[in-house]
């Protein structure tokens, strides 16, 4: 017996490959058609021979440890092809570490030496003589400096101001020379230092800052090769005002 | 290593050589190593990893081998015609493991290379041309084509030639 139906289509439905759509009509062949029927059957059971049949080869233990050794080393070399990346991120981690930590140097040398002059402005207060040469007169107190410093400086007219010039002196600010000069606004009293502008003293070319350090307000900034700084217990507004002061001194 | 143990089958089936075998599969996953990052997620995993595998037997020498022996294209769009043929009953009766591999390892490549990845690894009509790079309708009409290759020779040999 014979049936011109596709061996195709009978392979398909033996494989589970039939299209839904044709599945009930397939289906319905092989209910009627017993010649399909069987050959079908013997297909599928030629599919399961032919599974177990060529199941036939196994890598050898020594082979697949090679491969386990080779797949390893090319993944190693791999990773390192692959951590391109995270290197470049290890790097930038770094760098940034490193910014962050020159950029915290630098801010606790700096907090360091704001402390310090503030330290010295205090102890200035504190002394029986806080200044060396007592004037209010700009004139008297600038050339008194003259041979004590290594730099000069110039000093603001005070007239038409709420600052008074009380005097000044020679402090030492690490193993450097400068001048402390003091000032008084109502009942405030206020330091400028003026020293020598060196680089991770106190971060140059930083413009005008504006601190507060230790109750102290605290205004700096560097004009040439000198470094600025205004200290006192007065508001930000009156150290900022003494700033532009010395800043407009000619 | 996924699919080792079954590549390393389907390469030795290809190869009919344990030395070939072993370099086709090394070969195999150190281009799917290199070229991981061209499989595409989502994508079928094992069609690709075992496309690799066929791909680079072909350009073996026995791959090349294998492609002259026979037309790759054929009339693989001739299907099966319908069949007047005995129902394989009998002669499933009479076989047995060995005749069976030894009639697998007669048939030309691309009829045993098909019908490994469609009997053995159960691998859907989709995944076989993907893996084959031929069309759908090409793999029925091959597969197809395959079993009556090895069915001829099951009734040539049906007492299970010894190797």
């Amino acid at each position: 017996m014979t049936c011109d139906f596709s061996r195709t289509r009978l392979d398909a439905y033996v494989d589970s490959a039939c299209p839904d759509e044709e599945l009930a009509s397939v289906e319905a062949h092989l209910r009627a058609c017993p010649t399909c029927a069987a050959d079908a059957l013997a297909r599928i059971q030629m599919k399961r021979m032919t599974q177990a049949a060529a199941a036939r080869y196994k890598p050898s233990p020594e082979f697949r440890l090679r491969m386990e050794k080779s797949i390893q080393g090319n993944r190693r070399s791999r990773w390192a092809f692959l951590r391109i990346p995270e290197i470049a991120m290890l790097a930038v981690a770094l760098l940034l570490l490193v910014i962050g930590a020159t950029l915290w140097v630098r801010h606790a040398a700096r907090e360091q030496a704001l402390a310090e002059l503030v330290d010295l402005h205090v102890a200035t207060l504190a002394s029986a003589n806080p200044v060396d040469v007592v004037s209010t007169d700009r004139h008297t107190v600038k050339p008194w400096f003259q041979g004590k410093l290594p730099f000069t400086f110039n000093l603001p007219e005070l007239q038409n101001s709420p600052f008074k010039l009380i005097g000044g002196r020679l402090a030492y600010f690490e193993h450097s020379p400068a001048a402390q000069l003091l000032f008084q606004i109502r009942n405030h009293e206020l330091s400028v230092f003026v020293l020598q502008d060196r680089p991770g003293m106190i971060p140059a070319g930083m413009g005008i800052a504006s601190e507060r350090e230790m109750a102290f307000n605290v205004e700096t900034w560097s004009a040439g090769d000198l470094r600025y700084v205004v200290v006192g217990d007065a508001s930000p507004a009156d150290v900022h005002a003494l700033g532009d002061l010395m800043r407009s001194a000619k | 290593m996924p699919l080792f143990a079954r590549l390393y089958n389907f390469a030795h089936w290809l190869t009919q050589d344990r030395a070939a075998a072993e370099d086709l599969v090394q070969e195999t996953y150190m281009k799917a190593l290199r070229g991981f990052s061209s499989f595409r997620q989502g994508t079928n995993f094992r069609a690709w990893i075992y496309k690799i595998l066929r791909n680079t037997f072909l350009t073996t020498e026995a791959g090349l081998k294998a492609t002259n022996m026979t037309s790759l294209d054929g009339d693989d769009e001739a299907a099966e015609p319908a069949s007047a043929e005995t129902p394989e009953s009998s002669l499933l009766a009479r076989l047995n493991q060995e005749t069976i591999q030894n009639a697998l390892e007669q048939l030309p490549v691309k009829f045993r290379e098909i019908i490994l990845l469609c009997d053995l690894e159960d691998m859907s009509y989709r995944e076989i041309g993907e893996t084959l790079g031929i069309p759908m309708g090409t793999v029925m009409s091959r597969l197809s084509r395959a079993r009556k290759a090895m069915r001829e020779l099951l009734v040539a040999k049906p007492q299970g030639a010894s190797r």
